[in-house]
């Protein structure tokens, strides 16, 4: 028993029964409702002056009747949102082991640089003589970027990684018709690949050829090979691919494709297996995207922003999309229109791919990143996030079933083999981690591997973490394995909410409060 | 750890790696402390001039706003910053309601019934409008009004032309006088027009619907400045099939272009041929109310190749700032801020055309107003700059190519605008010219 110093017992008797409260809280778990909720439609918790009602020039447009928007005080909006907040899970507070997402330790250097007056308050339609250091930034970047890609030109205004894989296939696109070869309309992707790769070329009006995997967890290159003609615009691979396997035929696929005058894109996000210490460059990329909410550990903020910016060869340059930054005569310049005899985006495949110049405020986060890391730190940062990956590979494979021999890269895939007659299938084991303290692994992904779990823990796991990650997991295997199939359906039963009915959702989707949703709550 | 692998060398890990590029020599400078990182970025940013730092007239597409601290801070919770997209909706509530928010949030202001969870910006939410605007209608030709901001014409246009669609933009349209109904056509699939426009003028779309609505075009509105919704009325009141656009003004700052908030509004019945993310309301095994991600079967990660769109990572955090600063704002408190932007702006307005040679060429506008000049633009902002003031966009940014626009500045006024900043602007412009 526990006693406090007055030498009462501080510790009460242990009970089983679930604990109904009156207010339906759990302690440090507050129920919360919607801000449409709180009958709040007339206040407001921002203090301005009320206008002059001198000046009003926008007659028969004046909105008139009501929005609907409720006003929370400040301290009402903190609770509001502060209770939400503790419903997520977060990479700051435990292991976030999704494969091929890459959480990664956020610094908070990078944070407090990107609020930095000088980046955070400046408009993109300054004039250039205002705003030389968000220019040099920028450029500063692009050089790391080029620099650990061994590549010749980045385009930077991509706003996330799909969105660098549609920069990426428009370049390509443009550099194709250039040269009289619009009958290219046939794009290779391995059936591993992220669905962002076939929407993409599909986006970009090719039509997409799958290509299976090989028993090893990579391109079949016999397949590969079988595909091949002169109707391919390019081949899109993923290295290190979705398996969490190095391409090792990855020169031979980008010889192949070249030979039958296709290109080679690289979609980069899984580069920080090899950040330091691969150049995509030396392997025949022609283009490849880098999530920098991934590798150079931008916050991903549950769900964005992201930025993607991508690299290119000297072949594609031409055709990146603008705006770009240029050095001349000691002064930053931002191009905007390309010189080419045709204004902006007239029947340029490379015009503009968005407003302005791309996620600047991402831009300051990630070369933070770089430049405490130095290009030492990069590549250490990479070694660590293949060793720490292949320790969780080598622990758990006593009790689960790696999906292919070997070592892996940054993230080790194990297949539902291990699950086999549990009654037990990935989805439970996922939620079961729940329960644990842990964000489950990537689940059924990628489409290769039955039942995939996808772990990916980054270098930011101490051994003490990752050892305990890999004992909670062996844990559950072996619970698993002995019949206790009951408690996975059942599972998670300690998080806010339990498993809910995503096909009710879908079935009738809510997707707004309304007064009538209220009234229908009410009831 | 290495002993527990049964790999010598972490190089050892590497071995498919082709042994030619493994450890390929990298350039970069060496791993530095946060004090002298502190240093180097701080010397970067100070090379820049801040909106905050004085009289500050630039929008066309993104705006100087003050956001309470509340917002800043809330965004910077761990628990939201540090969290991915709500694929296990158990342990991201906190997200999914805040997105279920956000989309009510949008819905309400832009007048439509329904809003996915984000886009990258303005621009790219437009472009993808275009694209469902195809897919509804099955039809390959693009119209683009006059007045809508080059950078969503020209991204727009780069998005349809990769399919081969054919895009018809209308002349430069200073004064909100062009036909576009004239320019719908039996193979229309969408108008693209936005208000208030490039140049500051708010429009009245309800004539355009319907004539979009009897030749089976989908009306597409762009708001590029979303404050104006707490004045003005909404597309959706007259008659748009898609609002787009964005939500930068809302909780996020300037960032010299992004990340901002694309958000998209649509009727529900064109919901299944929209693009991007929605958080739906379901229960949970217990039967409690709880969000979650939902039609998903029309995304890249379900549909592959046949997805409405290739977005994956959107502006989640973008978006939990701008439901935070509405939710702080309340219609009370939108409504009283819009007002201040429109009477800064009148003020403004007024001020410039005291000057000799200036003509404010915009009549009925929110918070921007277009003048033109006697001599090309550019140069005067550039002067203005040089003594401190920031006086607005002038046109040959926008409009390299169409020397008619070269003349023009257009300026922007919101709440953080004071009346001595208005006074600055207009004595150093009567200087410089």
């Amino acid at each position: 028993m526990t006693m406090n110093k007055e030498g009462r017992p501080t510790r009460g008797d242990a009970a089983t029964a679930d604990v109904v409260t009156f207010t339906g809280n759990k302690a440090l778990q507050i129920e919360e409702s919607l801000s449409f909720e709180k009958d709040a439609f007339a206040s407001t918790g921002v203090d301005f002056p009320a206008p002059s009602g001198k000046h009003d020039r926008l007659g028969a447009m004046k909105r008139a009747g009501a929005i609907g928007l409720p006003g929370l005080s400040e301290p009402e909006a903190m609770r509001h949102f502060v209770r939400l907040s503790q419903k997520n899970y977060a990479i700051d507070m435990g292991p976030f082991p999704l494969g091929s997402c890459t959480m990664k330790h956020n610094p908070r250097l990078n944070e407090k640089m990107a609020r930095l007056p000088g980046f955070g308050d400046v408009h993109p339609l300054q004039p250039e003589s205002t705003v030389q250091g968000a220019l040099e930034l920028i450029d500063t970047l692009a050089h790391w970027l080029m620099e650990l890609t061994g590549m010749p030109a980045v385009a930077m205004s991509p706003k996330a990684g799909a969105h660098g894989e549609l920069c990426g296939m428009m370049t390509i696109k443009a550099a194709l018709d250039a040269k009289g070869e619009g009958h290219r309309t046939r794009v290779l992707a391995p059936e591993s690949a992220h669905g962002t790769n076939p929407a993409t070329a599909a986006q970009c009006g090719f039509s997409v050829d799958a290509i299976p995997a090989d028993e090893t967890g990579r391109v079949d290159l016999a397949a590969f090979r079988a595909k091949l003609g002169p109707d391919v615009a390019a081949i899109m691979v993923t290295n290190p691919n979705t398996c969490g396997l190095f391409e090792r035929d990855i020169k031979a696929i980008a010889d192949a494709v070249h030979a039958v005058g296709g290109y080679f894109y690289c979609d980069g996000a899984n580069f920080n297996a090899i950040a330091g210490k691969v150049r995509p460059g030396d392997l025949g990329v022609d283009a490849m995207h880098i999530n920098l909410h991934k590798t150079f550990s931008t916050p991903h903020g549950g769900g964005g922003p992201g930025s993607g910016p991508v690299v290119l060869s000297a072949a594609l340059a031409p055709f990146a999309p603008v705006p770009y930054v240029v050095k001349e005569g000691g002064k930053y310049h931002l191009v905007e229109t390309r010189r080419a005899a045709k204004a902006e985006g007239e029947g340029t495949a490379g015009g503009r791919i968005t407003a302005f110049n791309g996620q600047m405020g991402m831009f300051v986060r990630a070369l933070a990143y770089m430049l405490s890391h130095g290009g030492d730190g990069v590549r250490q940062a990479s070694e660590d996030a293949v060793l720490n990956a292949n320790y969780i590979l080598a622990r758990l494979k006593k009790e689960m079933s790696p999906a292919f021999a070997g070592y892996c890269m940054h993230e080790a895939l194990f297949n539902d083999d291990f699950l086999k007659d549990t009654g037990v299938d990935t989805l439970d084991f996922a939620k079961a981690m729940i329960d644990e303290g842990y964000h489950p692994m990537t689940m059924y992904f990628p489409l290769v591997v039955h039942g995939a779990m996808l772990i990916e823990p980054t270098e930011s796991e101490s051994k003490e973490e990752l050892d305990l990650f890999c004992d909670a997991l062996l844990d559950l295997a072996r619970r698993a394995k002995a019949g206790e199939s009951a408690r996975f359906k059942a599972s998670p039963m300690l998080s806010p909410r339990r498993r809910l009915d995503e096909t009710a959702a879908a079935r009738k989707p809510v997707l707004r409060w309304t007064p009538e949703l209220g009234a229908r709550a009410a009831e | 750890m290495l002993a527990a692998i049964g790999a010598k060398t972490v190089d050892d890990l590497y071995g498919d790696v082709p042994k030619s590029a493994l450890n390929a020599k990298i350039d970069l400078p060496a791993h530095k402390g946060e004090l002298e990182v502190e240093r180097m970025m701080g010397a970067m940013a100070a090379k820049n001039r801040a909106a905050g730092a004085g009289p500050f007239f630039v929008g066309c597409g993104a705006y100087k706003h003050h956001v309470p601290a509340t917002v800043d801070h809330i965004i910077q919770r761990s628990e939201f910053l540090t969290s991915y997209t709500p694929y296990q909706p158990e342990i991201a509530q906190g997200t999914l309601q805040y997105l279920f928010e956000f989309q009510t949030q949008i819905a309400a202001l832009t007048g439509m019934e329904v809003a996915n969870a984000s886009m990258y910006d303005g621009s790219t939410a437009c472009a993808e409008a275009a694209l469902m605007a195809r897919r509804v209608t099955k039809r390959g030709r693009v119209v683009l009004s006059g007045a809508l901001h080059p950078h969503y014409a020209a991204t727009t246009r780069t998005n349809v032309e990769l399919l081969g669609d054919k895009v018809v933009q209308l002349p430069i349209d200073t004064g909100a006088t062009e036909d576009l109904a004239a320019a719908i056509d039996g193979e229309t699939s969408c108008v693209i027009v936005q208000t208030p426009d490039v140049f500051g003028n708010v429009r009245d779309l309800s004539a355009l619907a319907k004539e979009c609505q009897a030749k089976g075009a989908l009306l597409v509105a762009v708001v590029t400045e979303i404050m104006s919704l707490g004045a003005v009325k909404s597309p959706g009141e007259m008659g748009a099939d898609i609002v787009v656009g964005e939500g930068q003004s809302i909780g996020n700052g300037l960032n010299f272009g992004g990340p901002y908030v694309g958000f998209f509004a649509t009727r529900e019945k064109l919901i299944r041929q929209t693009p991007g993310r929605y958080c739906g309301m379901t229960v949970d095994a217990d039967g409690k109310r709880g969000f979650v991600l939902t039609l998903s079967t029309r995304e890249q990660h379900i549909r592959r190749d046949k997805a409405t769109s290739n977005i994956c990572t959107n502006s989640g955090l973008c978006a939990l700032a701008f439901t935070v600063h509405m939710t702080l704002l309340g219609e009370a408190g939108l409504r009283r801020v819009a007002m201040l932007n429109h009477e800064a702006a009148c003020k403004t307005a007024d001020a410039l055309s005291s000057v000799k040679g200036v003509s404010v060429l915009t009549k009925s506008y929110f918070n921007e107003f277009t003048v033109r000049l006697p001599k090309n633009a550019t140069g005067i902002v550039e002067k203005l700059a040089a003594e401190g003031v920031l006086a607005g966009v002038p046109g040959e940014r926008l409009w390299p190519h169409d020397k008619d626009a070269h003349d023009l500045l257009i300026v922007a006024a919101t709440e953080c605008v004071t009346d001595a900043d208005i006074e600055a602007l207009r004595s150093n412009l009567e200087r410089a010219l």
